[in-house]
């Protein structure tokens, strides 16, 4: 048993999980077809999620604050980002390619600034003065939380809202008898490439080395004489900026968002956070893209399961590891 | 609490005789059918309230799942006033297996996850809630889905039940109120709620809330004294997940109607955390504030705010915020405000006033 756990260990250890259960969801359900267009959406589906929650896990890993208000900027992401695409609906519809990529960009971008600015106000105005006290800390951001979703609810109201989406990203392709959704395929890359960013800053610049140092032991940094607080404002502000275009991309997903949407996320966000263990970006990841795939596979072998898969799951992974996959904090 | 012996105690506790007594001749002091609906709510939430305090107050851990055992305890209820008609059975069947499930689920929960941080609990308990509320919605043929159940409570309850009868056979009055079943409800909703409130306030002050306390403030040493903190807080979630289910019950009984809205939303569970804070954590006479305070909000507030959305309609944006249906927004602000300014609610801070050196 030792000797098989070893060799999984070299082979990237939990980071299998993921192919494992495609393996298996392959086996059961035995079209070729309809697992590939499920994976695809799983992953596109994990990555979208990935955004959203890596912000979450690093701000506790790397100040002890779990902000249960995140979902907040998530919900204004989708929410910023269809008002932008609706205010430019003229060059969405146009057929020039350079003018859809120029909206879409525009509203990725007006969705990061906000969560920028929304996450130095959340950092500096609430949760400052709640450092080092969990109780008042998750009471404080759900408060926060009822605000901003009521602030949501004043600005929007609660009628669902279209989202429209670019020319070039409508529609499939079709590869055989597989299609894929290019969304999904854009929510894949645009997630990776945050994962990639996010991964050489942490691991390849000095910045990444200081956040890396903040999470291990907050005082030694400190005692070295770096600010560490600074840090924690500009950790704070890319975490909401990723969850806010975490957001925007699930808007264009679901091209119909209600003010409920941060309150769904946040359950799966949650989940995910759990299951890869608080503070490490890959634990996140591997969370992320096992509940996705999670999440497609169940629903398409028993539907009547897919409510509780998650729930199955996280209990399944904490029962084996109690801190998660890959925590990086004690 | 090491203020005992202050002025601010005994007003406190004043206070709370007072909202007692108003609330066992509420009958007979405001005589209307909504005034009544207030009160009783006032009873059950009081409970509901009460026994979150025990989690979070007392003990320090934070639950989010303290409205899906209110919801088994209604539905266990619900389901069996539906299946077997109205009886006594049925609601003691009713209540027994909202109870039952509520242990297992609390123990399951606890024992897997009141181990590792405060924090994971919170995550954990919200992700179990947020299943149990869609499993009730999905789950239509036993829980009538999104629609909710209605059945009918035992005959006693019935407003056509005559509990006392004058010579000309009509139904009696005392005092001008009828003496007819709708009374017998609120008197079993209000000494139901009383008696489980007293269990509660007998549990904390018994050794065990100490110990409670205890691991609130030092888990470690609570631990390294010789308690065992696991087993203390998992009995404690279990106890209070047991009390919110028995309230549930009762809420069924007396709304005879039981649909997510009503017990399972999130919205619910948002409105015991505004109670506990409000009121003051870590002290039973906070509950009973806290409730009184939120649901006299809920249900007169909003007429307030609509005539200062009114007043305020021709300056952008705040009649949209002073809008009735935004009255959670003001209550989020003054929440926050709270929990920075004065941690240990209302109660909490006037009973520290006029301590005694």
């Amino acid at each position: 048993m030792d000797r098989i756990s070893e060799t999984l260990g070299r082979f990237g250890g939990v980071y299998l999980l993921p192919l494992i259960l495609a393996a298996l969801a392959f086996v059961l359900i035995g079209a070729p077809s309809s697992w590939a267009t499920l994976t695809v959406a799983g992953l596109a589906m994990g990555m979208m999620v990935f955004l959203m929650a890596s912000g979450l896990s690093l701000i506790f890993g790397l100040m002890d604050v779990l902000n249960f208000g995140h979902s907040a900027f998530v919900s204004f992401g989708a929410f910023v980002a269809a008002s932008v695409l609706a205010a430019l609906s003229g060059w969405l519809g146009a057929d020039n390619v350079l003018l859809n990529i120029a909206a879409l960009s525009l509203a990725i971008i007006a969705a990061m600034s906000f969560g920028l600015a929304a996450g130095w106000f959340f950092e500096t105005v609430i949760i400052r003065p709640v450092y080092h006290d969990h109780l008042r800390q998750i009471l404080i951001t759900m408060g926060a939380l009822i605000v901003s979703e009521q602030i949501i609810l004043a600005v929007w109201g609660g009628t669902p809202i279209t989202v429209l989406r670019p020319q070039f990203l409508e529609g499939a392709w079709i590869i055989g008898d597989v299609s894929i959704e290019i969304y999904r395929i854009f929510a894949f890359g645009l997630g990776l490439a945050a994962f990639i960013g996010l991964y050489l800053v942490l691991n390849r610049t000095r910045l990444g080395l200081l956040v890396r140092a903040g999470v291990e032991n907050r005082e030694m940094v400190e005692a070295l004489g770096f600010r560490i607080d600074r840090l924690f404002i500009g950790v704070f502000m890319v975490g909401s900026a990723l969850a806010a275009v975490g957001g925007a991309m699930w808007a264009g997903y679901e091209t119909l968002i209600t003010p409920a949407l941060g309150g769904e996320m946040m359950i799966v966000v949650f989940i995910v956070v759990i299951i890869g263990g608080l503070g490490s970006i890959e634990g996140t990841l591997l969370g992320a893209l096992l509940v996705g795939l999670t999440a497609n596979y169940v629903g398409f072998l028993a539907p009547k399961l897919a409510l509780a898969s998650n729930m199955i799951l996280m209990t399944a992974i904490l029962l084996w590891r109690p801190n998660g996959l890959r925590p990086a904090v004690k | 609490m090491q203020s005992k012996s202050t002025y601010g105690t005994l007003a406190v506790k004043t206070a709370v005789l007072v909202i007692a007594a108003l609330l066992l001749f509420a009958p007979f002091l405001f005589q209307d059918v909504r005034a009544l609906e207030v009160a009783a709510r006032i009873c059950i939430f009081i409970v509901l309230v009460a026994s979150y305090d025990l989690l979070i107050g007392y003990t320090g851990i934070v639950s989010f799942a303290h409205t899906m055992f209110f919801g088994f305890g209604a539905y266990g209820a619900a389901i069996a006033l539906r299946q077997m008609g109205p009886g006594w059975d049925a609601v003691a069947l009713g209540a027994v297996a909202g109870v039952v499930v509520s242990l297992v689920v609390a123990t399951a929960v606890g024992l897997l996850s009141l181990r590792v941080k405060a924090i994971f609990f919170a995550m954990i308990t919200l992700a179990t809630a947020s299943v149990a509320l869609v499993l009730a919605s999905q789950l239509s043929q036993f829980t009538g889905g999104e629609d909710g159940i209605t059945y009918r409570a035992p005959d006693l309850f019935k407003p056509a039940t005559k509990l006392m009868v004058d010579e000309d056979g009509k139904v009696a009055r005392l005092f001008g109120v009828k003496l007819n079943g709708k009374l017998a409800a609120y008197y079993f909703v209000f000494f139901t709620s009383l008696a489980l409130f007293l269990l509660m306030l007998r549990v904390v002050a018994a050794p065990l809330g100490s110990v409670l306390k205890a691991i609130r403030e030092n888990e470690a040493r609570a631990e390294a004294v010789g308690y065992r903190v696991v087993a203390y807080r998992t009995f404690v979630f279990c106890l209070s997940a047991a009390v919110a289910s028995l309230a549930g019950t009762v809420y069924a009984i007396w709304l005879k109607y039981t649909g997510p809205d009503t017990t399972l939303s999130f919205a619910i569970m948002i409105d015991i955390l505004l109670m506990v804070v409000i009121g003051g954590m870590g002290t039973m006479w906070g509950a009973v504030v806290g409730a009184v305070l939120m649901v006299m909000a809920q249900y007169y507030l909003r007429d307030l705010m609509g005539a200062a959305a009114e007043a305020t309609a021709n300056i952008p944006l705040l009649p949209d915020l002073l809008a009735p249906d935004r009255w959670l927004f003001w209550l989020g602000i003054i929440f926050i405000l709270l929990v920075y300014f004065f941690p240990r609610g209302i109660t909490g801070t006037i009973m520290q006033k006029g301590a005694r050196a």
